[in-house]
């Protein structure tokens, strides 16, 4: 399979994330795109780790090339699971103080 | 076609149509579960990559623990459906625009990188993806990473506890 279709596919879901981004008004379906954005760039980090193990394979180099990228998916997930309890529990705060989760509320951080 | 491609153009089918649907649902507990089926077409392209323990992780992680955590947090809140607010449609539009062409920019840059044409990604095979080389990697090249997001952790739960609790 070429990289080529796997970085359009990754491409088109974290646009989908953009424009929920822009486009919604609700905080967490906000922050639920955030998360569509950030598991487009972990499927992208796996298929470029497949893509230079493949390369390396055919060179017949270490069979071990490539294996930072997964680690590194892995790292990230750890981090978006810390960040969206954080996230969740600002939002909840957000929710109690204003009884609302539009995010306009949140320019009022401006004064 | 054989059969991997045939799964891959399936698998980014259905990612690509429940991630619209988690857009333009009105219901933000529909949202929650088209996005839960997004997570799973992704895990499957992770397994058709043999990145088997992601594969595992990304379920785990996020369809079972994050969206539970996310349809918790809308059920807690109970927002009312009809006063949801919505943008005005020239805002829709305009953020409809900008991630369109944001796309467009993307994919005719790709379209013209001479480095990644004739490279292709290994599917199916490959065991980097698996349990025996990730964990031997993760326990002694990334074992101080992996040590301090342990205390990332107990830093967001205290900071999650001391948020909520007012």
């Amino acid at each position: 399979m070429p990289i080529q279709y796997y970085i359009f596919f990754c491409l088109t879901l974290f646009s989908i994330g953009v424009v929920g981004v822009l486009t919604r008004r609700n905080a967490i379906i906000v922050f639920m795109c955030i998360e569509l954005m950030l598991n487009a760039v972990n499927l992208l980090l796996v298929a470029f780790s497949k893509m230079y193990y493949g390369l390396a394979t055919q060179n017949g180099v270490a069979n071990t090339v490539g294996i930072d990228a997964q680690i590194f998916v892995f790292f990230i997930m750890v981090v978006a699971a810390a960040e969206v309890s954080i996230g969740l529990a600002i939002i909840v705060m957000m929710y109690r103080n204003t009884h609302s989760i539009d995010i306009n509320f949140l320019n009022r951080l401006k004064n | 076609m054989n059969v991997l491609e045939i799964l891959f153009y399936a698998l980014s089918a259905f990612a690509l149509v429940s991630a619209i649907m988690v857009l333009i649902s009105k219901n933000p507990i529909h949202s929650v579960l088209w996005l839960i089926l997004v997570f799973f077409a992704i895990s499957g392209h992770y397994i058709l990559l043999n990145a088997q323990f992601l594969a595992i992780v990304n379920i785990i992680v996020y369809a079972g623990a994050i969206m539970v955590l996310f349809l918790f947090v809308i059920m807690l809140i109970n927002v009312k459906k009809d006063s949801e607010p919505q943008k005005h449609l020239y805002v829709k539009f305009i953020g409809v625009i900008t991630g369109g062409s944001f796309l467009t920019l993307l994919i005719a840059l790709v379209k013209q990188a001479l480095p990644l044409v004739g490279k292709n990604v290994l599917l199916k095979e490959g065991t980097i993806g698996l349990i025996h080389p990730l964990g031997k990697a993760l326990f002694n090249d990334y074992v101080v990473p992996f040590e301090i997001s342990s205390v990332l952790f107990l830093s967001a739960m205290v900071g999650a506890v001391l948020i909520g609790k007012k």
